[in-house]
C-alpha cells in the first residue's frame, strides 16, 4: 500500500518522497512513541522495568555477580557485541560456578516478547504457564527491559500506566 | 522515484522536518499511529487531501507493514 502511495505523491508534485516500508509493524514493535487511542492501554514495552543489568557472552561469572548485587537485582541479560539478546543469569546461575563464562552458565535464549505486546492477554500467559518475569526485546533482539507479573497485575489493576 | 526509507533512518528524517501520512484507513490511524502522522487513506490521496501538504518538504508514507 504505501509504495503505491508513494508514486502516487510524486505524481502529485511533491519532490521528496520516502517509503517508510517496514511501516508501523516495525515501528511499534520497537517500542518508539505512539499515538493514538490504544496509546492509553499500557503495553509490555511500558510496564517493563529498564535497567536490567547485562554482560557480554565471554564475562566471567564472578564478576557480573557482583555487578548486579551493586544495583540490587538478582538477574543479568547476556548479550553478544551487537546489543542483541543471547541468554539470561537467573540468580542460581550467578552463584553456582563463579569462574565460568556467562555463556556457559547462561540460560540460553529465553522467552522474549515484543514491546507492543498488549498486557493483559501476554498476563494471561504467564498465569497459565507461572512465569514470574519476561524479558522484553526490540524487532531486532535488543534488550528493552523485564516485564514483572507483579507490575502488569498492578498496572491492569489500576487502569493506567506505572 | 521515491526512496525506500528503514527504521535506521526516520527517526533523523522526522527530526529534520519531514512530514509524516499514514495511508491506513482512519480507524486504524485512531487506535494507534506514529506520533505527529497524518491520516489520508490511500483511497483518497489526491490533490485536495494533500493541500496542506508542503510539496516543497520531504514527506514519508507508511502503512502497517510491507502491503
Amino acid at each position: 500500500m504505501s509504495p503505491r502511495a508513494a508514486w502516487r505523491l510524486e505524481r502529485l508534485g511533491f519532490r521528496e518522497v520516502y517509503d517508510f516500508s517496514v511501516g508501523k509493524a516495525a515501528w511499534l514493535a520497537m517500542g518508539w512513541p505512539r499515538e493514538g487511542t490504544s496509546a492509553a492501554t499500557p503495553n509490555a514495552g511500558e510496564v517493563a522495568r529498564k535497567g536490567t543489568p547485562t554482560c557480554l557472552l565471554e564475562d566471567r561469572v564472578d564478576d557480573v555477580r557482583k555487578k548486579v548485587l551493586e544495583v540490587g537485582r538478582d538477574v543479568c541479560i547476556v548479550s553478544n557485541s551487537e546489543g542483541i539478546v543471547q541468554g539470561r543469569l537467573k540468580a542460581a546461575a550467578l552463584s553456582e560456578k563463579p569462574e565460568v563464562t556467562a555463556e556457559e552458565a547462561m540460560e540460553l535464549g529465553p522467552t522474549t516478547v515484543r514491546p507492543n505486546e498488549p498486557l493483559a492477554p501476554l498476563l494471561d500467559r504467564m498465569k497459565k504457564r507461572g512465569t514470574r518475569t519476561i524479558v522484553v526485546t526490540d524487532l531486532r533482539g535488543k534488550l528493552l527491559g523485564i516485564l514483572y507479573r507483579d507490575d502488569a497485575e498492578q498496572t491492569l489493576a489500576r487502569g493506567t500506566r506505572l | 522515484m521515491p526512496h525506500e526509507l528503514g527504521l535506521d533512518e526516520i527517526r533523523d528524517m522526522l527530526e529534520g522536518g519531514a512530514q509524516l501520512i499514514e495511508v491506513l484507513p482512519s480507524q486504524e490511524y485512531e487506535e494507534e499511529h506514529l506520533p505527529g502522522a497524518v491520516n489520508i487513506p490511500l483511497k483518497s490521496l489526491d490533490a485536495e487531501t494533500t493541500r496542506k501538504m508542503d510539496p516543497g518538504r520531504p514527506v514519508i508514507v507508511y502503512c502497517w507493514d510491507y502491503q
